[in-house]
């Protein structure tokens, strides 16, 4: 390919997101050390000529309130908890899918994989919203149960934490599902073979074999489930209710509500921190994946 | 993996596991042919929430403005993410690259709030200095939904274009194409079931997003997840449900034709190699 072309070929996509994709978070950074103002922009200049001078206003002022109101580490230590624990439930129901679509043959594979990934391709807060009807005080759940007279009291679900768990899995299982399902398929059953024949049980050759060897496809599933549910809005506002605190929903309600444009940015960066780590693992696996 | 007859386990395993995923969508559509306002008492059966649904002039335009957007940041984000997805796999390494896949990897993971807002600042940092965007609205929405598609798009096609047998491309090339005619006449007839579900994902993925439009959004612009959220906000609404009825219906009939155009470029590509 000519160097020119090639060139532009790299140059247009690298461009987009270097505008639009990296160049932004230096922007959120640089708000995060700006004060509210009540003005079009709400925030303060960083950099200022006063007296014929440049002066720099780095604020920390954001970060101190972040540190000294309890909310915000509340919230930051609720959501990775919640997510982590979502995650491993996840984990646990999906496994078993991909492993059993894994060791079908190859035309109920690819239907029964179509059939996983089905839902995700309906509306993700229409399918959240469903819950809302099910779990409700007065909804299908609390309805049969009562009207069969198992209880007589509504079971408070909805607006639980529960319900948020619930809904995380429910919304993220394909995305578990399918990268270890990928890794699985892979798998070479000569060595599962020769571990039968060498007299390992079953379930020794599942623990020693197969689970190491889907490692790569486990960590990709966690981290495409953990990382969005750390900052998830829509399922903690629709299902979790006043109780449940995420750090999605603060971060929204200081920019909506509370119209606090820098303490916003201050709580992205710091959620941001948080997420460097599983974001780093995620994109080694993932950008194996894309080059190999 | 070894094949065959699924084990009762297996079984189990999935039938459990489908009847969590459809149980709830399952629920939702019956409940939009419900006559009652309460959505989970059944009052016989009629088809006036769809009545309803296409006589409210807010859904409806909603609809419309969502439907433009998730057309153009679809094609947009496939021709994108189709350049990007040929850097990953066919450029070898370059100065940057490592930045480039960074890039390309971390939108599928990020937060939305955390995308969202940050293009919004962008957006009134540009408009504050450049004047551009004047104003915030289908434009805005548009390159944000772009700038996450292309992630997307750029794993499905990659994956593809990793199967594909260079030395197709390398034939034509010593046959003396020159590369942009190799790419068009070679490559692209071949990843083109690849381009299609990419398209259809960023299609749906654009329809689908409530959190980076809310932020990205100007005054009358209010897409159509905003529009739900805000309904559905207010409480439960039958309206609701015949509206997840009808996505519903046009996601499964848009996926069962990939499904079978992807079945059918598979048998003809294994029916080729033989």
């Amino acid at each position: 390919m000519s160097k020119l072309g090639a060139r532009s070929i790299i140059a247009v996509p690298y461009l987009w997101l270097l505008l639009f994709f990296l160049v932004p978070f230096i922007i959120v950074l640089k708000i995060s050390f700006a004060e509210m103002q009540y003005a079009i922009p709400p925030y303060t200049d960083l950099v200022a000529w006063v007296d014929e001078g440049l002066t720099i206003n780095l604020n920390l002022g954001n970060y101190a309130y972040l540190i000294n109101d309890d909310l915000y580490a509340r919230a930051y230590l609720s959501s990775v908890r919640i997510a982590f624990l979502a995650t491993v439930c996840a984990l646990l129901v999906g496994y078993p899918i991909a492993y059993a679509i894994a060791r079908a043959d190859s035309a109920t594979r690819n239907a029964l994989l179509m059939l996983v990934m089905l839902p995700s391709w309906t509306s993700f807060l229409i399918r959240i919203y469903a819950w809302v009807g099910i779990l409700k005080n007065n909804g299908l759940i609390n309805n049969s149960l009562m009207s069969v007279g198992i209880i007589d009291q509504p079971i408070a679900m909805l607006n639980t934490e529960f319900a948020v768990y619930l809904g995380i899995v429910y919304a993220y299982l394909p995305f578990m599902v399918l990268p270890i399902y990928t890794n699985l398929v892979k798998l070479d059953n000569s060595l599962l073979e020769a571990s039968a024949d060498l007299g390992c049980p079953p379930w020794k050759t599942f623990l020693t074999i197969t689970l190491p060897l889907s490692k790569a496809g486990i960590i990709a599933g966690s981290m495409l489930v953990f990382i969005p549910s750390v900052g998830e809005f829509v399922i903690p506002e629709m299902l979790g209710g006043a109780e449940t605190l995420m750090i999605g929903k603060v971060l929204w309600q200081e920019f909506f509500n509370n119209r606090d444009w820098p303490v916003a940015s201050a709580v992205a960066i710091v959620m941001l921190l948080l997420l460097l780590v599983p974001i780093t693992f995620f994109h080694r696996y993932q950008s194996r994946e894309l080059e190999a | 993996m070894q094949t065959g007859k699924l084990s009762t386990w297996s079984k189990t395993f999935l039938s459990v596991g489908f009847f969590f995923l459809y149980a709830p969508i399952l629920i939702l559509v019956i409940f939009s042919f419900n006559k009652s306002e309460l959505v989970t008492v059944w009052a016989g059966f009629s088809f006036k929430w769809y009545g309803e649904l296409f006589r409210d002039p807010q859904m409806l335009g909603a609809a419309w403005i969502s439907l433009k957007i998730a057309l153009l940041a679809a094609s947009t984000s496939v021709v994108l993410g189709t350049m990007a997805s040929i850097v990953m796999v066919r450029m070898g390494t370059f100065k940057g690259k490592t930045a480039f896949s960074s890039m390309i990897t971390a939108p599928l993971v990020m937060p939305e709030v955390i995308t969202g807002l940050s293009l919004l600042l962008l957006f009134v940092a540009m408009g504050q200095s450049l004047g551009w965007p004047g104003e915030r609205g289908i434009l805005t929405i548009w390159i944000a939904h772009v700038t996450f598609c292309t992630a997307f798009v750029a794993v499905v096609v990659s994956s593809r274009l990793q199967e594909l047998d260079e030395s197709i491309e390398e034939a034509a090339q010593d046959l003396g194409a020159p590369p942009w005619k190799v790419f068009f006449l070679v490559t692209l007839p071949i990843i083109a079931p690849a381009l299609m579900s990419g398209w259809l994902l960023a299609f749906t993925l654009s329809l689908d997003d409530l959190v980076i439009a809310s932020f990205v959004s100007g005054p009358g612009s209010t897409t159509l997840p905003m529009q739900v959220f805000s309904s559905v906000r207010m409480g439960i609404s039958p309206q609701i449900n015949a509206l997840a009825t009808l996505v519903i219906l046009a996601a499964t009939i848009a996926v069962f034709i990939a499904w079978w155009i992807a079945q059918r470029s598979l048998k003809q590509t294994t029916h080729i190699s033989k």
